[in-house]
């Protein structure tokens, strides 16, 4: 016989116990695999800090300038590597921190051996788990000897006191046990090399997957902010509104139909005839890309060409084939109008550019993207090619920020999207809007 | 005779079709037109914006043109769209904009009467051209050149700009809104000065016609009895 004087309310107790015991332990499990991985065997191997000679704080600078180290280890003005810049993500701000040999406020008291463990299992000297807007899902793939030198090269810089800022992270983002748990669920170390590979092909994938950290950007994520497995579909940049446009997609960013010097010139340059970086990646190759060597250029060149291209089909949120789209008569024509008077003085009554300085229009991939922020940017903001070795002097676009209403920039958008053989879906307000709102922030 | 005339009126007319070309935009590989984002806002002379005063950017000394560059990529100076502009720039490029600007030489329109009161107008005047020793103030004069046309190559002009301007930037000084490369003596020299005074010397320098052919001058004037020693970062 069933014992009747438990009450319901006495069950529902019981089973709040349960779940509560089997969540303690699913955490606690996850805690332990969170950070596992970051204090066997090699924790307990000395650290042979042989002493840094020249050769490795030179290669360290290299690597730190083409991994681009310093763009978001530097505050606007501050000291650099010093940190303290914000880095936007969808969970709160995150603030870099300070990568210079202050004992106090940087990584003084670290060794190489901690320095590892940072950029291969991302977790801190004091235990304490990293954030992944600290790349090192993308930063495992660095060799030990290449970690070495980025940490003999970081160990040579002036140091700065300047303290670490506090995140500003939503809860239950901001504590821990959340990122041990997103570790147990996304990140696993990348097998550990010594030495970087050096045949073309490895050491693509090597710079671009690892030290590039291309993907942080040009690669969808899920909800919870991790990498798609799949490393395909774009990403619109949280906070700047910036889109990350796919490599994998002839409709977006990939490289495929680039001849090599294109791509190689683009890494170096920032232009190549055929695209201009802009926006985040103007930044990427102002402080970072310019700085390659032409053999790490071409190697990244032909790796980034012969990637594998989806099918528009399967591409979230891409520009599936496009239907022609005509914007209506009105709206088509105040876009012509605003196109004349605006723009056509540099880029042409028919979208043909000039050469050299003014992109043109038609048949620009830019142009027909099927997120149109970039564009939208472009125009609110205006703003260079970053002034490069290879083109020292760029031509500028004044921004239009205060000049023209979302209504004409949309306008003006979807008559350029529709023109001179373009054929992309027309910009709304809101469209124009949303990048708005970023940018005024 | 009717030949002549008709030969003027066609040369006249083939003269006129000329100009019509040259009117229309042509794409020149000059500095002038790098800059075409520059002059969108600031036209060539300075002009008003739908939100504040774009100041003029010929004939100002390289070196002050340049800072104020550096200072607004780096967060010295606050203005989203300027620092967006410019952020993709180095070193070299921002210091070619600056020599492109200040050889530039453009006439100074008329300054507008002040509608200040002559009592206003005055300490303005003493400050600009006395400063106040007894407050540590310092004379304009005594850094941006005896006749406040800038000195090359660091010290900006003060005149030939608006007094909202000027109030603005001695304004940014006094509440950090604005700053140069430390010492930053113009956030010291703001920070001394009254509620009052900040009008009044705007209001004075903006009452000022701007000689002909003003230039910056090459060298501070000589120190004297009434200096105030000044540390400068932005001009050492």
């Amino acid at each position: 016989m069933k014992d009747t004087t438990a009450s319901p309310a006495r069950a529902a107790t019981r089973w709040l116990g349960i779940l509560f015991f089997v969540t303690c332990t699913v955490l606690a499990t996850l805690w332990f695999l969170g950070g596992a991985g970051w204090q066997p065997t090699e924790a307990s191997s000395p650290a042979e800090s042989k002493p840094a000679n020249a050769e490795q704080v030179a290669r360290g600078s290299y690597l730190a300038r083409v991994g681009n180290c310093a763009h978001c280890h530097t505050a606007s003005g501050g000291a650099a590597y010093a940190g303290g810049r914000a880095i936007d993500t969808p969970f709160g701000q995150i603030v870099s921190t300070n990568i210079t040999p202050d004992r106090m406020a940087g990584i003084g008291g670290w060794n190489a051996q901690d320095f590892w463990l940072a950029m291969h299992h991302g977790m801190a000297k004091d235990g304490r788990a990293l954030y992944p807007a600290f790349p090192y899902t993308s930063f495992t793939r660095i060799s030990r000897a290449d970690s070495d030198a980025l940490f003999a090269y970081l160990q040579s810089v002036p140091a700065s006191t300047t303290l670490r800022q506090p995140h500003d992270l939503r809860w239950p983002y901001s504590t821990q046990l959340a990122l041990r748990v997103w570790r147990a669920l996304y990140f696993k170390p990348a097998p550990a090399i010594a030495t970087a590979p050096e045949s073309e092909e490895e050491k693509g994938a090597y710079l671009v997957q690892g030290l590039g950290h291309c993907m942080e950007c040009h690669s969808a994520r899920n909800a919870l902010g991790a990498l798609s497995s799949s490393g395909k579909g774009g990403y619109v940049l949280p906070g700047s509104q910036w889109f990350a446009p796919s490599l994998g997609d002839r409709s977006q960013g990939s490289v495929a139909d680039w001849s090599l010097p294109e791509t190689v010139a683009f890494l170096q340059t920032g232009t190549n005839g055929k695209a201009l970086a802009s926006g985040p990646m103007a930044e990427v190759v102002l402080h970072g890309t310019q700085y390659l060597s032409d053999s790490d250029a071409r190697a990244m060149a032909q790796y980034l060409k012969a990637l594998p291209l989806q099918t528009p089909a399967t591409v979230a949120g891409s520009s599936t084939p496009v239907t022609p789209v005509t914007p209506d008569a009105t709206s088509n024509a105040k876009g012509a109008t605003l196109y004349a008077d605006h723009c056509a003085s540099c880029h042409g009554d028919h979208g043909e550019g000039q050469a050299g300085a003014y992109p043109a229009l038609a048949g620009n991939r830019a142009v027909t993207l099927a997120n149109s922020n970039n564009l939208v940017l472009t125009v609110l903001g205006g703003g260079f090619a970053p002034a490069t070795h290879g083109n020292p002097r760029p031509f500028g676009m004044p921004p239009f920020m205060l000049k023209l209403s979302d209504a004409d920039i949309a306008a003006v958008l979807s008559y350029i999207r529709s023109a001179w053989g373009n054929a992309a879906a027309p910009v709304s307000e809101f469209d124009v809007n949303t990048p708005r709102r970023a940018q005024a922030r | 005779m009717n030949s002549v005339i008709r030969f003027a009126l066609s040369l006249w007319f083939f003269w006129g079709l000329h100009s019509l070309a040259l009117a229309a935009p042509k794409f020149e590989d000059t500095m002038a037109q790098r800059t075409l984002a520059c002059t969108a806002c600031h036209g060539e002379q300075g002009k008003a914006g739908p939100d504040g005063y774009y100041p003029r950017l010929a004939g100002k000394p390289a070196g002050y043109l340049h800072h104020q560059l550096q200072n607004f990529r780096e967060g010295r100076r606050h203005y989203p769209l300027m620092q967006g502009l410019i952020d993709t720039l180095d070193d070299a490029y921002l210091q070619a904009i600056a020599t492109h600007f200040s050889s530039l030489s453009v006439p100074y329109p008329a300054p507008k009467p002040s509608t200040a009161s002559a009592a206003l107008l005055e300490q303005g005047r003493l400050l600009a051209t006395q400063g106040r020793a007894e407050s540590g103030i310092p004379a304009c004069t005594q850094c941006h050149g005896k006749e406040l046309m800038g000195v090359n190559p660091d010290t900006p002009g003060l005149l030939g700009l608006p007094a909202d301007y000027l109030n603005a930037q001695l304004g940014g000084w006094r509440t950090g809104q604005r700053h140069a490369v430390s010492p930053d003596c113009m956030a010291k020299i703001a920070k001394l000065l009254g509620e009052s005074d900040v009008n009044a010397v705007a209001q004075w320098l903006s009452s000022q016609a701007v000689p002909a052919n003003a230039h910056p001058a090459d060298k501070k004037p000589a120190a004297t009895s009434a200096t105030i020693e000044m540390q400068c970062g932005s001009a050492p």
